[in-house]
This record gives structure tokens, C-alpha cells and sequence, in this order.
């Protein structure tokens, strides 16, 4: 069933795609940030998305976190809209309900951590399960423990995150999105803040999740080895729009468009 | 010219003591009343209501822009006229009460806004709801920048108290120039006025910073 703007008001099928884009487009008064985004991820699909700054990359990922409004299409996720609710046969736009509902399955971890100062490195990964998923505390607990456990910040459960590195951080920022079970793991620029020296450890976690958890992931990213290494797809962006997409080897061994080539050309000069 | 009577000083003290109690009573009650107040006007300036937070701007601008004395009078004198006829101590606790809680909504506000945005996100990222965003992150970590608005604010109240003896609170000054009246001596009681009050202030205030200290450290800020 389709809505009247000619969007269905769910994706049903076996092939049903994680999270899908359709048609969205973003702006900021007359700078147009996204134009007309299409874009499906698979369940368990790690994703890429390369390009210069200002090409629209990290808004894909924050109006995926409902932390931007689209201006126009609609966002999917597990098949259910997201930027919209279906109303009599049509999709409106969603309220803060319809977005609390949809947004349990997506996670996000950012360049800057954004670890909560005030609480110590369990607390920070308590916090969701305790008080958003309604858990026990001791339920949190072990949830917690086993996660920083993964990410290997055990050791420093009761600091708080002024005493940790920048790397300590991320992994701990990762472990606290996890905690709240996610089906989708956003990661903006997680290694963009950090000291050459630690970023080897964050992207040693992302790497495990990769192999050992069925997540689905999209990531922005400016380190070209690891997205080549790890993801299933690189989306390469400019102007906001996918100038070029495919599987890392050919995206990154044989780019087809000029603008692709230009850009992996500028970074690898820049190294 | 000059002569102290330590006597008089004694038999004074009781009484002055006694409007010791009341000032701080009616600085204690009216700052409760503001710092509860003051976070309701912060956050109704925050809501998506426009016309609430328009209302609510407009009022915090109003109080801020004439004097407390006014305000006092006002609750006191002309309440009656709309039927609102209320005791000396409940006007005047109404009155220093909104006064102060315009100031500490100020205070609340700034200390909201210097919480970094990544903390909204993260917080939004976490799926909470709006009440427990501000519950749980926002408001724990604008505490310690609010903390040293909230002190000088605590001693303003304190030092305002005084304005109350106009519609006859039982405070220091009013007591002090009942004694003066009475006696025909105003040195006595009025220079204990001024050490009684020096002698909250400044224990209050040095409280105040120990406790702003002590917080951003348990915030491990």
C-alpha cells in the first residue's frame, strides 16, 4: 500500500533491507546537504561512507539518529518507517512517541564520545538499560561488564571518563551504545578526535564487532585502510548525493567516476 | 561622642536574637520558593511553546526590571484591592520569592546552555525521554555552573530580608529600629544588626564555595 507521496507505509519481503533512504533530501536554507538520498543496507551489512567535507556524509547518519529533521522522503528501518507513522492509509510526519518506539534499534557512537562526565564508565553504560529499557540494575550490571569486558575498559569500570584517554573513551562510548542492544551501530568519525597512537584500539573493537556480531553498521569515516579492510560496501558521497558505491576492492582499486578518483587520489597524497 | 554601652547591648540581644531567627526564616523560605520557581520559569523558556515561553520571558524581564520594594508593596497593598488580602509574611515571602526566582531562572538557564550538545545527542542516542535527559544529564551538569550564581544569590536574599520590615516582618531591621524608637539609642542596635548580618554572610558564602568545589569534584568535572 502506498501512501499518497507514493511511499509504502512498510517494507515487507524477505530481502527487506535494515535501513532503507528513499528519496531524502536535506538543506540548510539554500545549501542543499542531501538531494534526493537513496540508499538500502542489509541486515547484518557494514557500510562505509568516504567523501570530502560538507558532501553530506555524517547527515546521512544523524537524521538516521533522528538528531535532524528530513526536509522531504522517508526513512526506514527493520522495514517500519522512521521519519514517519502511517495515519489513515498515509505516513505523517512521526511524533516524539512514534520516534521513542523506533529509534530502540539504532545506536550511535560519535567523534567526540559524548560520554556523560558526571557518571563513572559503568554508570555511563548502565544509564539506557537501567533507565530507558527499564532493566534491573543488576541485569545492567552484567549487560555492562560483558560489553566493556569486549571492548577491554573493564579494568577502569569506576573511572570517570576525565581520566580517560581518548581511545579509553571511544571504546567505552561503543560499549554504552551497545549496552542498548541495538540492530543498527552508527559510527561518526569515531576515530577523527583521536591521537594517531589510539586509534588502532578503537578499530580494533569496531573490527570484532564486525566478526563476531551479526550488527548491521554504517560508518563515516577518513581512515581509507580500515573501510576498505572491514566494510561489505563503500558509499563514496559528493555534493550529497552517492557519487560511486561498491565492494572496497573495486571501489578503492578501480574507481569509475573522476570525482572518486580525484578524491582517493588527494587523500593518498596527503598521507 | 562616642559611647558604646555594653549593658544595653545585653539586655537588647534576646530580641535581636529572636529577629535573627525571622530573617532567616524569611531568607530560607523565600530561597526555597525561588530555586524551585526559578527551574520551572528556566524550563518553561525551553519548551516548544512559543507563546508560553514568550510569557514566561516577558514576566522574568518585567520582575528583573523594577525594584523589590515595589514588588513587596504591590503583593501587599494592592492584593487586597483583587480580593488577595495576605498576611505580612506570606506577601512578603510571594514577593522576594518570584523576585529571586526570575534571578535563578537566569542562573538555571545559563548553566543549561553551557551544556555541550553532544550531550543532548548522546542523550537522545540513548532513546531517553526529554524528562529524563534533563533528570539524569542536563541538569546534573549545569549544577556546578549554576552552583556560583545560586550563592550570591543565597546572600542577596539574605541581604534583601531587610526590605520586609516595610510591611512589618518581624526582621533585624525592624526589630533594631523598634529598640532605637524605643530607647532613644540606635548605635547599639543597629551596629549588631550589621555584625549579626556579617556574621552569616561570610560563613554562608565561604559554605557556598566549599560546596561548589566539592560538587564539581563528586561530578568529576
Amino acid at each position: 500500500m502506498l501512501d499518497h507521496t507514493g511511499f509504502p507505509l512498510e517494507i515487507t519481503g524477505e530481502t527487506t533491507p535494515m535501513v532503507s533512504f528513499r528519496k531524502v533530501r536535506k538543506s540548510y536554507g539554500a545549501l542543499t546537504v542531501l538531494d534526493e538520498l537513496d540508499l538500502d543496507i542489509a541486515a547484518g551489512e557494514m557500510v562505509s561512507i568516504i567523501g570530502p567535507s560538507g558532501s553530506g556524509k555524517t547527515t546521512v547518519l544523524r537524521m538516521l539518529m533522528t538528531l535532524e529533521q528530513i526536509d522531504d522522503g522517508v526513512i526506514y528501518v527493520d522495514g517500519q518507517p522512521l521519519t514517519h507513522m502511517p495515519k489513515k492509509g498515509r505516513l505523517v510526519r512521526a511524533n516524539e512517541r512514534h520516534l521513542r518506539n523506533r529509534r530502540a534499534d539504532i545506536g550511535m557512537c560519535f567523534q567526540h564520545f559524548n560520554l556523560f562526565p558526571h557518571m563513572t564508565v559503568l554508570e555511563n553504560c548502565m544509564e539506557g538499560p537501567v533507565h530507558v529499557l527499564g532493566l534491573s540494575k543488576a541485569e545492567a550490571r552484567d549487560r555492562s561488564e560483558e560489553l566493556l569486558e569486549l571492548v577491554g575498559m573493564i579494568s577502569k569500570k569506576d573511572q570517570r571518563p576525565s581520566r580517560l584517554s581518548g581511545g579509553q573513551q571511544q571504546r567505552v562510548a561503543i560499549a554504552r551504545a551497545l549496552a542498548m542492544r541495538p540492530k543498527v551501530m552508527l559510527f561518526d568519525e569515531v576515530t577523527s578526535a583521536l591521537d594517531p597512537e589510539v586509534i588502532g584500539e578503537v578499530t580494533n573493537v569496531i573490527r570484532k564487532l564486525v566478526s563476531e556480531h551479526n550488527l548491521t553498521m554504517l560508518m563515516v569515516t577518513h581512515q581509507m585502510g580500515f573501510a576498505r579492510d572491514i566494510s561489505d560496501r563503500v558509499c563514496f558521497f559528493y555534493g550529497g548525493k552517492i557519487e560511486e558505491q561498491g565492494p572496497p576492492a573495486e571501489l578503492f582499486g578501480n574507481p569509475q567516476r573522476e570525482r572518486t578518483q580525484q578524491f582517493l587520489r588527494a587523500v593518498r597524497e596527503a598521507v | 561622642m562616642f559611647d558604646w554601652k555594653w549593658d544595653f547591648v545585653w539586655e537588647i540581644l534576646p530580641r535581636l536574637l529572636v529577629a535573627t531567627g525571622n530573617t532567616l526564616l524569611a531568607a530560607g523560605a523565600g530561597y526555597a520558593i525561588a530555586l524551585v520557581l526559578g527551574l520551572v520559569f528556566a524550563l518553561a523558556q525551553r519548551t516548544p511553546y512559543w507563546a508560553l515561553t514568550f510569557v514566561v520571558r516577558e514576566f522574568v524581564e518585567f520582575i528583573r526590571s523594577t525594584p523589590l520594594l515595589l514588588q513587596i508593596f504591590f503583593v501587599f497593598y494592592v492584593g487586597p484591592q483583587f480580593g488577595l488580602r495576605l498576611s505580612p509574611w506570606t506577601s512578603g515571602m510571594i514577593a522576594i520569592g518570584l523576585h529571586y526566582a526570575c534571578y535563578l531562572s537566569e542562573v538555571y538557564r545559563g548553566g543549561i546552555e553551557s551544556v555541550p550538545r553532544g550531550q543532548w545527542e548522546a542523550a537522545t542516542a540513548l532513546n531517553m525521554t526529554i524528562t529524563q535527559k534533563y533528570r539524569r544529564v542536563i541538569i546534573p551538569q549545569a549544577i556546578p555552573t549554576a552552583l556560583s550564581g545560586m550563592g550570591n544569590y543565597l546572600v542577596g536574599i539574605l541581604k534583601d530580608t531587610p526590605m520586609l520590615s516595610v510591611i512589618g516582618v518581624a526582621e533585624l531591621i525592624h526589630v533594631a529600629n523598634a529598640i532605637g524608637s524605643e530607647h532613644y539609642r540606635f548605635l547599639e542596635p543597629i551596629t549588631m544588626v550589621g555584625i549579626i548580618f556579617l556574621a552569616i554572610s561570610l560563613p554562608a558564602a565561604g559554605l557556598i564555595r566549599l560546596l561548589e568545589g566539592r560538587v564539581r569534584r563528586k561530578l568529576g568535572l
